[in-house]
């Protein structure tokens, strides 16, 4: 069984991976920081795409459980030579890999890769489309610092139409009970939004004080999102967390970020920096809910 | 199903180990009682009420999740993590293991694995309130409630206040979920 996407997975199943999520984080901080749940299992990893968070965050997890690790990445590998996604797969498959991680800039690779091999597959990111186990930390950090998701006010700014990070972290927020909604430039907006469980709206000044989380989006460059709005300076005066922004959210009212930052556009330094913030926070909990996939992945399967 | 061990029996079984744990271990000095999710760690902290009644000070209680230290991991449904939390660092210490019941041995060996990752203790005994036999692993108890003979087919449930609402120990023939 996969974990490709957060959409359908029901409020108790998300509970349950936090659950489990929360008693790694314990785990993490005991003296020896490492258990042999997973000893003798290998899990390898295809990242076409790049990323430092993620992937780190993954091998961190699978060697916090005693696993061990097959990291591929393109450049240096035989995509150069032309070697398909799919041949890829099949290869690395042949080498024994229990699991697959799969980042690739193509919608549904990781559906893809788990047709090919039979293998469970974690989706860790694909394209504009799915990022689960983000979605997954998100809610564990919110949870964690609020003791709840259900009722609270989320407001996810800025590269909406180009972020896996927000279809996800909104699916699975809306699922907690959270009220989420959208702000951002309306080119900025998915061309589907109607269909979401979000309300949308381009007047950040507006919104600002009734929330509870702002969750901040860097502009995907990459996937085309600076080329939707005049310049980065009239961006920023409209969709930034500034310092002036941050000092009119109520005092309870906390600050997110996928990373990677881009400080001094979609968020201030100090802001970034600040006691709001709870973007580090973010990123241990990654470890955490990721031991809790790869556990709930692999427990129940006799190695075959 | 025949209740083997009533409330007062339970009580009085708690009292004795703790009498016999000060015994061993000339006092509690250097004691460290970590309790086995869920049932072993009421147990420890009833051990250590004791041991202040008769020592006039009680030693350290705290969880030790075994969970992820199972051999079994790959067999069954994904486990649910208890949370360990161990108040001291138990190097150099005599940490005693209290668990209700004591069957193959298999969650004791875990326990065992578990235990380093909180440091290289001085040494390890082990508290349980039953032994039913089977072992599986050179196992042993240093310090048992009540030895209770039984076939692989019967089970033995040991329900206690803190979690189950009452004390009692029962032998059950069935091949319902055990939760020793």
């Amino acid at each position: 069984m996969s974990l490709l996407t957060i959409e359908g997975l029901p409020a108790a199943e998300i509970s349950r991976l936090l659950d489990l999520a929360d008693g790694f984080v314990e785990v993490l901080d005991r003296p020896v920081p490492k258990v042999p749940a997973l000893q003798g299992r290998t899990i390898g990893m295809l990242f076409y795409e790049v990323s430092t968070r993620t992937r780190m965050s993954f091998e961190r997890a699978a060697k916090a459980l005693s696993a061990d690790t097959m990291t591929f990445s393109p450049s240096g590998s035989s995509v150069s030579k032309g070697e398909s996604l799919k041949d890829t797969a099949l290869t690395v498959g042949s080498m024994g890999p229990d699991l697959f991680v799969v980042r690739h800039a193509s919608t549904g690779a990781p559906w893809r890769v788990a047709e090919w091999t039979g293998l469970p597959v974690i989706n860790a990111g694909d394209g504009a489309h799915q990022h689960p186990t983000q979605a997954l930390l998100d809610c564990l950090t919110v949870r964690q610092h609020f003791g709840k998701v259900d009722g609270l006010q989320v407001a996810i700014v800025g590269d909406i139409r180009h972020s896996r990070v927000a279809r996800s972290t909104a699916q699975a927020m809306a699922t907690m009970g959270a009220s989420v909604r959208f702000i951002a430039p309306r080119t900025l907006l998915p061309f589907d939004v109607e269909g979401w469980p979000v309300e949308t709206t381009c007047d950040f000044d507006g919104a600002i004080e009734d929330l509870d989380v702002v969750y901040m989006l860097r502009i995907q460059q990459e996937r085309g999102g600076g080329d939707v709005f005049p310049s980065i300076g009239e961006y920023v005066n409209r969709f930034g967390l500034t310092r002036r922004r941050a000092d009119r959210l109520p005092e309870h009212t906390m600050v997110l970020h996928p990373g990677p930052m881009n400080r001094g556009v979609e968020i201030d330094p100090a802001v970034a920096d600040g006691p709001r913030s709870l973007v580090t926070k973010q990123v241990a909990n990654g470890v955490a809910v990721r031991m809790a996939v790869l556990l709930d992945q692999l427990s129940g399967s006799e190695k075959s | 199903m025949p209740e083997v061990i009533n409330a007062d029996d339970l009580g009085r079984a708690i009292h004795r180990i703790a009498h016999e744990i000060a015994e061993r271990n000339h006092g509690i000095e250097n004691l460290v009682l970590l309790g086995i999710p869920r049932r072993g760690v009421p147990l420890a902290h009833r051990i250590a009420v004791v041991l202040e009644e008769i020592e006039g000070t009680s030693p350290p209680v705290g969880a030790l999740d075994i969970s992820m230290h199972r051999d079994d991991i790959s067999s069954r449904p994904t486990p649910t993590l208890h949370g360990s939390s161990v108040p001291v660092d138990v190097t150099g210490r005599t940490v005693v293991l209290v668990d209700d019941v004591l069957y193959t041995g298999r969650t004791i060996r875990a326990a065992l694995d578990a235990v380093n990752a909180f440091g290289r203790p001085a040494a390890v005994q082990l508290a349980v309130l039953v032994d039913r036999g089977h072992r599986q692993f050179p196992i042993r108890a240093d310090f048992v409630g009540k030895n209770l003979p039984t076939s692989g087919a019967e089970q033995v449930v040991v329900d206690v206040e803190e979690v189950d609402g009452s004390d009692s120990v029962r032998v059950e023939v069935s091949s319902q979920a055990v939760h020793g």
